[in-house]
């Protein structure tokens, strides 16, 4: 008998936030991680009062990405060294079910560092990101590539250098992501009408839509049969 | 030196008909489409002479279309119904796509050079365009990483469907970011663009037939070619191992 989807899921979500909560290991790394990306973005690009308002969407979501990487490898690789991820792949669940699962606890992890960066930037710049526009863009966004990164994230742990193909695998697939939550994030930044930034969350929500259903689709190939 | 037994898997199996008659006709195509686009098309009255290396850099983009699209189907098959060749097909597909898409990304930069002034521009076109050389690059990268063929071959059909996002991203995204000065051919310009030119009569003479012969025949062509060579390292490889295994 196949334990039921929701309980599945539910246990593997619970599993990997309760490992998180006693390690603290990944979302530190992560939230660290990301702060020095912001930093470093800072003295490269000198970012006054007149450039800021043009990169700064740019550069939270290129943080994101890059502190979401270092998220997605570590969670794959602990399921992967500690054979966890065959004894999940014994246990009578779907493999969506599986995918959903730590799917949901990446999606958590990049979602608190991406809410410690939303008001961070808002303070270190001065522009207003605590908007209710601004933080829907970043949950769909989030978790549209945490889609596509736990399922590339299941595939990188399989080669043979996993940490450094990671990166290579995922940055040009995320690319869609990053084109429309940049002008989506922008427009909001800017203070334009919503008509005019309104297609760019609406873009973002649909490529979201369309990794998640062949993430779905194709996830159960990934895993080591 | 010893002499190769006629049935050793070393020795390539003779090419069919068809494949000598698709190579024939790659090769008299590609040199017909030479000659229409550099002595029969007339010179462009804005551009000048380099405006024939058009008849090349579009029909490349197309050709490499055909070579990842074929990536796609090939991921699927084998995907569904597990059968090696349609792995085989699917690699073939991403390594004549690159190169095509290389001479789509090279060809364009030659072109700029004199008409836009530089060689390169971050454009979301031209940026797109070299984002799927590297997503294709990441394939292969990826490829080597695999020691395990039968996991290879089932993770590399899912990664090569996800990366045909790359290719529509190419495709489509003059329509969502207008603010490109790549010229348009099929449908209007952006209204930016720069160094955009009419399809008279006269360009298409020269771009049809070499858009069909890049975007039919000379990938299949190639990725036939490229199957076979699968075929041959899956023998050496399996000669290998049995090499080794005594």
């Amino acid at each position: 008998m196949k334990t039921p989807f929701v309980a599945a899921v539910r246990a593997i979500v619970s599993k990997d936030l309760r490992a998180e909560w006693r390690s603290r290991e990944l979302v530190s790394a992560m939230a660290l991680f990301s702060l020095l990306t912001v930093l470093v973005f800072s003295f490269a690009l000198e970012l006054d009062k007149s450039a800021r308002e043009a990169v700064i969407s740019g550069v939270l979501w290129v943080s994101l990405i890059f502190a979401s990487l270092l998220g997605f490898n570590r969670s794959l690789s602990l399921e992967h060294d500690q054979g966890s991820l065959d004894a999940l792949l014994l246990a009578p669940v779907s493999r969506s079910a599986l995918f959903v699962g730590k799917l949901l606890g990446n999606f958590t992890f990049t979602m608190l560092v991406a809410l410690m960066l939303l008001p961070l930037m808002t303070a270190l710049y001065g522009v207003n990101l605590l908007d209710g526009w601004a933080l829907l863009t970043t949950v769909v966004g989030v978790f549209g590539f945490s889609a596509i990164g736990t399922l590339l994230a299941t595939l990188a742990v399989q080669t043979r250098s996993r940490e450094a193909l990671l990166p290579i695998a995922l940055l040009p697939v995320c690319l869609p992501f990053l084109l429309t939550a940049v002008r989506a994030t922008k427009g909001i930044l800017g203070g334009a009408p919503q008509s005019e930034w309104q297609v760019w969350l609406q873009l973002l929500a649909t490529i979201t839509s369309i990794y998640m259903v062949l993430c779905l689709l194709l996830y159960r190939f990934v895993l080591e049969e | 030196m010893t002499q190769l037994k006629s049935d050793s898997p070393l020795v390539a199996s003779p090419q069919p008909r068809l494949l000598r008659a698709l190579t024939m006709l790659t090769a008299l195509g590609f040199a017909g489409c030479l000659v229409l686009g550099l002595l029969v098309a007339g010179t462009d009255i804005q551009q000048g002479q380099v405006q024939r290396i058009f008849y090349i850099h579009m029909p490349a983009f197309f050709g490499a279309f055909t070579a990842f699209g074929a990536t796609v189907l090939g991921g699927l098959v084998y995907l569904w119904r597990g059968s090696e060749a349609w792995d085989r097909i699917a690699l073939a597909g991403v390594e004549v796509g690159l190169a095509f898409a290389l001479i789509n990304l090279l060809t364009g930069a030659i072109w700029a050079r004199p008409i836009w002034n530089t060689w390169w521009t971050w454009d979301p076109r031209l940026t797109s365009a070299a984002v799927m050389c590297l997503t294709y690059a990441a394939y292969l990268m990826l490829r080597a990483g695999i020691e395990n063929p039968g996991r290879r071959r089932s993770l590399m059909s899912v990664y090569g469907i996800f990366a045909f996002v790359s290719v529509l991203l190419t495709l489509f995204i003059i329509r969502i970011v207008p603010d490109t000065i790549h010229p348009v051919i099929v449908g209007a310009s952006p209204q930016n663009a720069q160094g955009s030119f009419e399809a008279t009569s006269g360009v298409l003479l020269a771009l049809l037939p070499s858009m069909i012969l890049w975007l039919t025949v000379m990938p299949i062509t190639l990725m036939w070619h490229r199957y076979r060579l699968a075929l041959r390292q899956e023998a050496v490889d399996a000669l290998k191992l049995k090499a080794l295994g005594g």
